[in-house]
This record gives C-alpha cells, structure tokens and sequence, in this order.
C-alpha cells in the first residue's frame, strides 16, 4: 500500500470549517443506515459515545473490548475533570481562548482545524453529559462549578469530586447499555482484537481471541473504529491499567495505518514515587491538587528534619519561582522537568530521596480542613492508603510518571487513518494535543471525538457504499489473518523459553524510561536503539508462558502485548531520534535554551512525523505532514 | 522505611475453569515487603509459579486504583479484605504480619460464575443496567446545562450513590447473594436527579425485575454496606423499594409522572 497523506482540512476560515464541512458531508438516510455495520474497539470515552451515537442513529454496531464489561474502560480512572468552553465563571474564557491554550499547550505541534473543532465541540459535551444524569460538581446556587488546571488562566474544568472519568464513563456507558438492551448494539466482552484486516486497500474488518477459550474469529464490516486508548505502558510503570496496551493501534499500524509522533509522550508532574521493586504501577495524584498544594524542596541537600521543622527561608517553592505567572499551575511537561532537576540535583524528599512535597498547610490554615477535605478527601484518602502517610499533617510526596501519549494512530481531519474506513478516535490517535497535552482536555477529546464528530464524518465515508456488496469473513484476506493469529499466539506457548513477559516488559519499560523518558539525548536513544533488538530477540528465543492458547491464559496475553511494545518502543527511540528539537513532552537535550527550556526548531520539525511499516521495526519509514499556522502565529511558549 | 513480612501461608482456590469442582492449594511466600499491595504479592507469587513452569493463579484486575471495579477477592471470608472502603488492588501487605494464614478465594454467588481460579462473571451487573439503568437522552439536542439548576445537596447524594463500582462485593458478602445495594445505588443516582424524573418508575420498575431474575433476595442483613469499597450507604436500597412500590401502582394505571 502507498501511503498518502491528505489531512482533508476544509477550506474557509478557521470558524467555518466544521460547519462547511458539515454542511458538505454526504448523508446516509435514516432507513438505509442499518444496512451498514460498524465495528468499534473499545469501550472508553471515546468507544462508548461513539457507539452509543451510531447505533441511536442507525447503524448495526458490533462493539468490543477485552474487559469484562464495557464499564471497566479505563477512562474510569480519570480523576481531575474536563474541559469546556463555556465561560460559566464569566472570566473570559471562549472558544478561541480554549483553542489558543490547547495549540499553545500543544508547543505548536498539532492541527489547527482540528483543535479548533475541539473547542466548538466542547460546549455540547458538558450540555450531553448533564442531560445524562452526570453528577458534577455545584455551587450552593445548583450551577455548575469550575477549577483550574495547569496551562490556563480561566476557570474551564468541569468536574465530580476526584472521579471525573468514572462518572462520564459511566454516564457513556449506560448510553450504551441502553443501545445493547434495545438490541441495537452487540457487545463482545472479554474479547481482544488481535489483527485488522483489509481488502483492496479498505478495511474489511477484525480478527480478535476470545480470552475465555482462546477461540480467534473474524468479523467484516463496512468501517471500524479504533478507540482503544494510549500506549504508556511501554514504560512498564505508568499511571495506566494494568492491560493498557498498544496491541490494537499497532495491528493496525502493522497493516499498513501510518503510527504518528509516537515519541510524544506525556510524563504527570504528580504521582506517588516508587516504593518498592515489587511495584506494577504508579498512581496519580490529580492535577487538581496543584491549585491549592505548594511544590517545594529543601534547599539544602542533607536536610534532614520532617517538612513541618524547615523555616520558610530554607524552602524552594520552585515553580513558583521559576514560573511566576502560572505558578503551582504550570504545564506538566514544565512541571515534570522542574521536579526531576531538582530531585537529580539531590534535593529530593522521602526514604529514597525520589520526591518533591506537594504541601497543603497553606491550603489548610486559608480555608480550613472542611474546605480543603471537601476538594480533595477522595484523594487525600487514597494517597494515605498507598504511603501510609495521612497529607493532612505531612506534605504529600509526588514525582513525575509516565501517563498520557500524545502520539498515536494518524488520521485526517474525519478521523480516519490512512486505511480507508479504518477510523482512530480518543488517546489511540495523534490528533488534538500536539506534543503535550493540556490537563483535562483528554477526556473532552475522546467525547468530542465519540459523540460530535466520527458520527458525522463516518456518514461521509459510507454515503457511497450503499447497497453495494463488502468482503465477507470467507474472503482469503480474513482467514489467512486468522491463521496468522493463531499462529502467533500457540507461538509463544511453544518457545518455552525461561523468563515471564512480566521480565521483559520491565526491562523494555525500563529502557524507554532511561533513554526515551523525561530527557532524551542522541546518545542515549541510540543507545536503546542497540539494546531494545538485542532484548527483542532473548525476547523471542527465552519467553516462557506456561498454560495453553485454547483456555484462559493471562500470561500469554501479556505475551501478545509485550511482543506490541517491542516493536513500538523501537520506534518511539527512532522518531525521538530524528526530531532534533525539544518540543512539549520531547525534550532533547541537545535542545534547550540558556534557561533550560524546550527549544523548538519551527523551521525543519513544524509537521507531524507519520511512519510508515516495513516488516522490520528498526527500519520503519518516516513521513510527514506539515503543519501551518493560520489562525495563531508560532511564538515560543513561556509560562514566565 | 519498608519492612518485609516473612512466611505468608497462602491458601489459594484453584479452579481449572467452570465445570471443575476446584480445591484449594497452599503456597508459602517466604518474604514480601509490606509496601507491597496485596495484588502485588500475588503477582509475585505468580512470577514464581512460572518459573516453576506450574500455571499462576488467575484473578481479574486493572487500575489498580480502586475505582474501575475490576479486581474482586475474597480474603479470609471477607470481600476486599479486612480493611474498611478498600478494594482488594488498594489494599496493603502493610496489614498484615509475619505468619499470617490468608485464605484467598473468588466471589462466591450463584449469579457470578467462575471461570477460573479467582475470576468470574458479573456481566447480569450489565444486564440490570441494560434494562434501565440510564436516562434517555440520546446525543445531540440537549439543552444548555446550566438550564436546569441543581441543589448541590441534591447533586452530592446523587453523586454519593453513582459512586459504585460494580465490583459485586455487596453480593459475594451478602448470605443471599443478592445484589440490592448495587441496584438500589445506580437507581438512587438516577432517580433523586431532575433528569431522571421522566423515567422513574418505569426505569425501577425494570431494572428491580431484572435483578430478581439473577441474583437472590435481600432480607437486610446489611453485610452489603460494610463489604462496599465505596461506602454506598444502604439507604438507596430504602429508596429503591419505595420507588418499586410507587411504580407498581403508577405504572398499572401508566400514569407518568409530572
Ligand atoms: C490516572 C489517570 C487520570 C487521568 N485524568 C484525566 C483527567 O482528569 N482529565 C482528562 O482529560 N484526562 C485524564 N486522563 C487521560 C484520559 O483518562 C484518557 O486519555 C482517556 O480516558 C482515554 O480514553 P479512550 O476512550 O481513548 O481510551 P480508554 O478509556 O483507555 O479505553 C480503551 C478501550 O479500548 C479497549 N481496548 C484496547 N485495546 C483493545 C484490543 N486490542 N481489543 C479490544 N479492546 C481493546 C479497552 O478494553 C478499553 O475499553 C487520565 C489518565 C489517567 C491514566
Ligand atoms: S455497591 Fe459497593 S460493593 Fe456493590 S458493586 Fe457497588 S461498589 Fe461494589
Ligand atoms: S483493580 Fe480497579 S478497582 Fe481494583
């Protein structure tokens, strides 16, 4: 397959865009939309309104997701809130406001037609989500209250104590239960998506393993979506679920979908710091906190008494002082960055001197413990269950990790990825968030994403395919797709090899983590170039997952996953490596300015890295497509 | 600083799958440090499984956080284990000490069956909400959302109730296997809304009738309330029977309500 790249950006100013392209849009009548079948992978935000909007308006909706139910998303997990347009707080916000932070935020690296259509959209979500019973949080007036996240100065989130994400999966969720009920949507639980298939240069369709019994099936469809969520668990510790993985957006890469900007990953300036060797993941601590919690270390670097004994004088409360204007609240990849040089100058806190405090006594001694446990006790509560220490009396201890992935399937301004009728929507494409993304604008883009947009953008691409015949499950395509499946899985059963892929995920994370991590130099990353083939092929001679592939196996899902985040990490080193700028999340640090800022390269990287799949994953081939700024002027980004 | 445990005797159901009749097994875990989570050691303990080339023990998990409801467990008889409003994943070896028996085995309740070792199925959770656990409002054309003001007392009980995870303690804890205190939760949440006034009854009526076909009835144990990670207070399931008996006799004569 060539690989092209029309972003398919309508013409007009950037304000009319999205309703040009509405206004253009060829329609599927009502009547005739059930005779098109959509598959959907993936049950999160994104997932779930997609598919509950499609089958509202139609369309035969097959809906899958390896969880055992579709509520278990993990979306679920999403604490601080979402992001909306709505200017409720009367504070200045609008949608060209949200637009410009978003870009900005972004460091210049994304789509301007698309991110704009983020903010109009943004509005009719939190509309949607309030229709659907969504508690959020109220003022004592019974209006909907706000708070602020980092990279802004208006108050635009929108929030439910500390569990945002649950309560719109939720709300998304029981929209699609309805839809399942009514019989409009059939759900395949527990059911993985293991190849995508095409035909003619289309996508014809999926072959998935049924994780109960192992049985690996075909399903055809007129379009699919991928709205299987992001890729951070390639560094092994992150703030992800546990079967977060990349298995389905690399499919489909693997057959021909071009995978964009995959080094732009995002590492949260707050989460609890290792504790133990044992550990298999780290928790955030919500963005949130930052608007009342005060990041300091000692300055000296033998300090030894408890937080509450260090005098003001021998505090550094170092965003403040480094980021006057935004403060506790500067954005993550500036955040992140300052707590790590103050941490590998030794200055961290806690047992293994691998934190910096995020502390509350100011918070309580302003507004009192009732005010403060009203906005944070869910997770005061959680921090103290996992530290053992209680932050209302000792600050709490935070470090950076891993947690978001800006980069991601390609897709065009409809959302879908070069394959013709293969659609990415949520965290699994590169769309709207450039090379960092905003606080609470990932779950306004996986809802933008699932409810306004792909239910009008798919009508365009299915418009011309009415009553004309597609690939069934018969077609060669698919059953040598199944073969291959199979195959691959009974594989790694049979090298009986002598270490877990637990193992080898922690020392491909750990690899990543080093080189492709917070700081990334030519040097390192070519370092983990050399390390990561050698790795991959004690990989695939030494694996061992006792247990067969016709049952409930869970080491050998692991397998299959691990086996994705090889071949994926490889090339997260290769396009970190041949981006030589810093930019958001990718800090190089040949890249800096003399105050140790991202340094940009407006004039050879302003475009989007897209890569193209060879069968060989060190030789993947780099594409790209440039970005031009016509609404906002690239400026260099500064939270001074 | 972190402090080790040593010689955990764990006692493990071991299930090949559902029409295995399932036993238990003894392990020994020599030492685990007691930062560790409780899913932590067993992830250890399954390390070690594999590299005795035995099968490690199946249980189901995800976030890790708490709050997707995914992990289930029932550790020495009780459901998520002896700390208060903790999931099993947020629970900490830190609660246990050296020698200690743990008798670790999965939901038990006619309703969840097993599919192996420690894992089972709650998709009738998902037919309950299927069968009316929502408030219709399909996408597109809601209005502005601020229209509608809500009390905050009113939006903090319904955000109190919609709290619930779905991780079936309430059932695996209850004698009758009953699933009350998860239905009553998602109707109180739906029901004390101004949004969910059209649906009402018909919406209780639905989704109690439902729960009645797969799980057992409640006789007010109360087991429930205190196995619930999330502290849902038995309250809603008060509400839910009032509303179910309102909407016997509104839904005969279809009044709807204004
Ligand atoms: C701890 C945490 C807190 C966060 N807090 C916030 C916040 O406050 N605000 C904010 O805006 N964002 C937040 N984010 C980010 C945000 O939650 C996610 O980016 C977003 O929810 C992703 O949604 P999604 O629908 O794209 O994917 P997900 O919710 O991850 O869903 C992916 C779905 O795909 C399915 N799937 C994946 N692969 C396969 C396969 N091969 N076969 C079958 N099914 C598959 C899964 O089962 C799942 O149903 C947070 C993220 C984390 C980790
Ligand atoms: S009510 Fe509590 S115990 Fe029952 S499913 Fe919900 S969270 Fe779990
Ligand atoms: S694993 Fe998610 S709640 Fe326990």
């Amino acid at each position: 397959m060539t690989i092209t790249f029309n972003s398919k950006i309508p013409a007009g100013a950037i304000g009319d865009k999205w309703a040009t392209y509405k206004e253009d849009a060829k329609l599927v009548a009502p009547g005739n939309k059930r005779k098109f079948k959509v598959i959907v992978v993936g049950t999160g935000l994104a997932g779930a309104s997609a598919a509950a909007t499609m089958a509202e308006l139609g369309y035969q909706v097959d809906v899958f997701t390896f969880h055992d139910s579709p509520r278990r998303a993990h979306s679920i997990a999403a604490q601080g809130g979402i992001n909306a347009a709505k200017n409720y707080q009367g504070d200045g916000d609008s949608v060209h406001r949200l637009f410009y932070d978003t870009i900005k935020g972004g460091d210049f690296r994304s789509r301007e037609s698309n991110v704009h259509r983020l903010a109009e959209v943004s509005v009719n979500i939190i509309d949607q989500m309030v229709a659907q019973g969504v508690p959020f949080a109220r003022e004592y007036g019974g209006l909907l209250d706000n708070r602020s996240f980092g990279g802004a100065q208006v108050s635009r989130t929108f929030y439910a104590r500390g569990q945002t994400g649950q309560q719109l999966l939720l709300g998304a969720y029981q929209q699609l239960a309805r839809q399942i009920g009514l019989g409009n949507v059939r759900m395949f639980n527990r059911t993985e998506l293991v190849d995508v298939v095409t035909v003619d240069d289309r996508c014809a369709g999926i072959v998935t393993r049924d994780l109960v019994n192992g049985e690996v099936v075909s399903h055809a469809a007129h379009a699919v979506v991928m709205a299987t969520g992001g890729y951070g668990n390639v560094f092994y510790l992150s703030t992800n679920a546990m079967a977060c993985n990349v298995t389905a957006a690399w499919r489909a890469h693997r057959k021909g979908a071009a995978f964009a900007n995959p080094c732009y990953t995002q590492i949260h300036p707050t989460c609890i710091p290792q504790s133990d060797p044992t550990q298999s993941k780290l928790t955030l601590m919500s963005e949130s906190l930052r608007n009342d919690g005060r990041v300091w270390v000692p300055t000296n670097a033998d300090e030894s008494r408890s937080a509450d004994q260090v005098p003001e004088a021998e505090r550094d409360y170092i965003l403040e002082r480094l980021y006057p204007s935004y403060g506790n609240l500067a954005p993550r990849d500036v955040s992140s960055r300052a707590a790590k040089r103050a941490v590998d100058a030794g200055l961290g806190v806690g047992p293994l001197k691998n934190g910096v405090y995020l502390d509350f006594s100011d918070a309580v001694n302003r507004l009192g413990k009732d005010v403060v446990e009203e906005r944070y006790g869910n997770l005061f509560q959680m921090y103290e269950r996992i530290a053992g220490e209680n932050p209302y009396d000792v600050p709490m201890r935070i470090y950076p990790a891993t947690h978001y992935t800006m980069g991601g399937l390609w897709v065009d301004y409809e959302l879908m990825t070069n394959i013709p009728g293969l659609y990415a929507a949520g965290e699994a494409n590169f769309s709207d968030h450039g090379a960092n993304r905003l606080g609470a604008s990932a779950l306004m883009q996986g809802l933008a994403d699932g409810y306004f947009v792909l239910p009008y953008t798919i009508g365009n691409y299915l418009a011309p395919m009415l009553n004309k015949p597609i690939p069934g499950t018969d077609h060669p395509a698919f059953k040598e797709a199944e073969l291959a499946a199979a195959a691959r899985y009974q594989g790694y059963v049979d090298i009986k090899g002598s270490r877990s892929p637990d193992y080898f995920h922690r020392e491909v994370g750990r690899i990543i983590w080093d080189y492709c991590g917070m700081e990334r130099t030519q040097q390192g990353l070519e370092k983990a170039l050399s390390e990561l083939p050698a790795l991959y092929e004690e990989f695939q001679k030494d694996l061992r997952v006792t247990g067969d592939a016709e049952s409930m196996n869970q080491t050998l899902e692991k397998a299959g996953r691990v086996d994705d985040f090889f071949q994926l990490g490889m090339l997260m080193c290769r396009d970190a490596l041949e981006r030589e700028e810093s930019c958001g999340g990718h800090f190089r640090a040949e890249y800096q300015t003399d105050e140790g800022e991202a340094l940009r390269n407006d004039e050879d990287f302003a475009h989007v890295a897209a890569w193209e799949w060879t069968g060989d994953p060190t030789k993947s081939v780099r594409h790209s497509e440039e970005l031009n700024f016509e609404a906002i002027h690239l400026a260099t980004r500064s939270y001074k | 600083m972190s402090n080790h445990l040593k010689n955990l005797k764990l006692k493990i159901w071991r299930q090949s799958g559902p029409t295995d009749s399932g036993h238990f097994e003894n392990y020994v875990m020599d030492e685990i440090s007691d930062e560790a989570s409780f899913l932590e050691m067993l992830d250890v303990l399954n390390e070690g499984l594999i590299g005795e080339n035995k099968l490690p023990v199946v249980f189901d998990h995800d976030c890790r956080e708490g709050i997707c409801g995914t992990c289930s467990l029932m550790i020495n008889g009780q459901a998520h284990g002896p700390e208060r409003s903790t999931a099993t994943c947020q629970l900490h070896m830190r609660k246990f000490k050296s020698g200690d028996e743990i008798v670790i085995e999965p939901w038990r309740a006619s309703a969840f069956p097993i599919i192996k070792d420690l894992m089972v199925d709650r998709s009738a959770f998902d037919r309950i909400i299927e069968s009316g656990g929502f408030i219709t409002a399909p996408t597109g054309g809601a209005p502005d959302a601020n229209l509608i003001p809500i009390p905050k007392t009113v939006a903090d009980a319904a955000m109190d109730a919609s709290q619930c995870i779905g991780c079936g303690a309430c059932v695996a804890a209850c004698p009758n296997g009953a699933a009350n205190l998860f239905t009553g939760a998602k109707i109180a949440h739906l029901n004390l809304l101004p949004q969910g006034q059209a649906e009402r009854f018909k919406r209780t009526e639905a989704m109690v009738e439902t729960m009645d076909e797969y799980f057992g009835s409640c006789t007010n144990h109360g087991e429930c309330e205190a196995a619930c990670p999330k502290e849902i207070s038995i309250d809603v399931i008060a509400l839910m029977n009032k509303d179910y008996r309102q909407s016997k006799l509104k839904n005969r004569k279809e009044i709807s309500r204004t």
